[in-house]
């Protein structure tokens, strides 16, 4: 049973995050818009009054990506990296860095899409340096001002059931 | 930098990271149990045991009072709940993110229904 709209995320051993997300969407359409600036740019956008000012993406292996956000008082996070290895539709692995470096160097990321039924599971496991890497990007939304206006959030969640009750 | 301002955590994330510590954990979430009987499961020795517990008392997960020869071993929620807030937290963000992504999605499937194109182009 696929249920879309459910984010599991879990740990799995020291120094992993597990990202689990179904969409109700085939995975060619979740790879462009996980993969075209343009596209990046709508929804990747960070916490709210925050935007992604820099897009770039050279989807080739050994090609370099870069994105960078700014928030309402003008402050800029910045992280990017190199990718890995791509198998459209299907695979993206890619090294991840933020401009901070505040999870101490590089980390590896790993999205899988398996499509079934017209559905997509996304799966974004990203390996970092050490536990404390690991540890230090669980605190982030709270510690680096990316922290949702948990009101907002709120709200957000609420019309979206709402919108989803009267479909 | 970021680690420092939250040593705790950094301890209960260690505490959880082992098999046998959630096992107890999880066991001892239906109360209190003197650590042999909360080990046996486990099969291992008592100082073993009693080190695990030592890594979950250092994470303030669990408290331990002995009373004669006995180790009473019982849960501690909060530092618990904070590892959950964090997780949380971090879930939070990213559902956002997947909310926005549902209704992209939603558009370019539209788009494609009417003939393949999309106004960005894709």
């Amino acid at each position: 049973m696929q249920n879309t709209g459910t984010l599991k995320l879990t740990t799995r051993g020291d120094r992993e995050i597990v990202m689990t997300r179904v969409f109700d969407a085939p995975r060619s359409l979740v790879f462009d818009a996980l993969t075209k600036p343009e596209l990046l740019k709508r929804w990747l956008t960070g916490a709210p009054g925050w935007s992604m000012v820099v897009c770039e993406v050279d989807l080739r292996v050994g090609g370099a990506y870069r994105w960078v956000w700014r928030g309402p008082d003008g402050a800029e996070m910045g992280m990017g990296g190199v990718h890995r290895e791509i198998m459209r539709p299907e695979r993206i692995v890619c090294t991840q860095l933020f401009d901070q470096d505040w999870t101490g160097g590089e980390a590896l990321g790993t999205i899988v899409l398996i499509e079934r039924d017209g559905k997509t599971t996304l799966t974004n496991t990203v390996l970092y340096s050490s536990r404390e890497a690991r540890d230090a990007v669980l605190k982030t939304p709270m510690e680096h001002g990316m922290a949702m206006g948990y009101d907002q959030l709120a709200e957000l969640l609420a019309s979206t059931q709402t919108q989803k009750e009267n479909r | 930098m970021v680690k420092d301002q939250s040593p705790s955590l950094d301890r209960v994330f260690h505490a959880l990271a082992h098999p046998a510590r959630r096992i107890m954990l999880r066991r001892l979430a239906a109360g209190e149990w003197n650590l042999s009987d909360l080990a046996a499961p486990l099969r291992m020795s008592f100082p073993a045991a009693s080190k695990h517990v030592r890594v979950l008392e250092r994470a303030r997960l669990v408290r331990r009072r002995v009373v004669g020869r006995t180790h009473l071993c019982r849960i501690a929620a909060k530092p618990l709940a904070d590892a959950n807030g964090w997780l949380e937290g971090y879930r939070q963000l990213w559902e956002g993110a997947f909310q926005r992504l549902d209704a992209l999605l939603d558009e370019l499937k539209t788009n494609e229904k009417h003939g393949g194109q999309t106004k960005h182009g894709s």
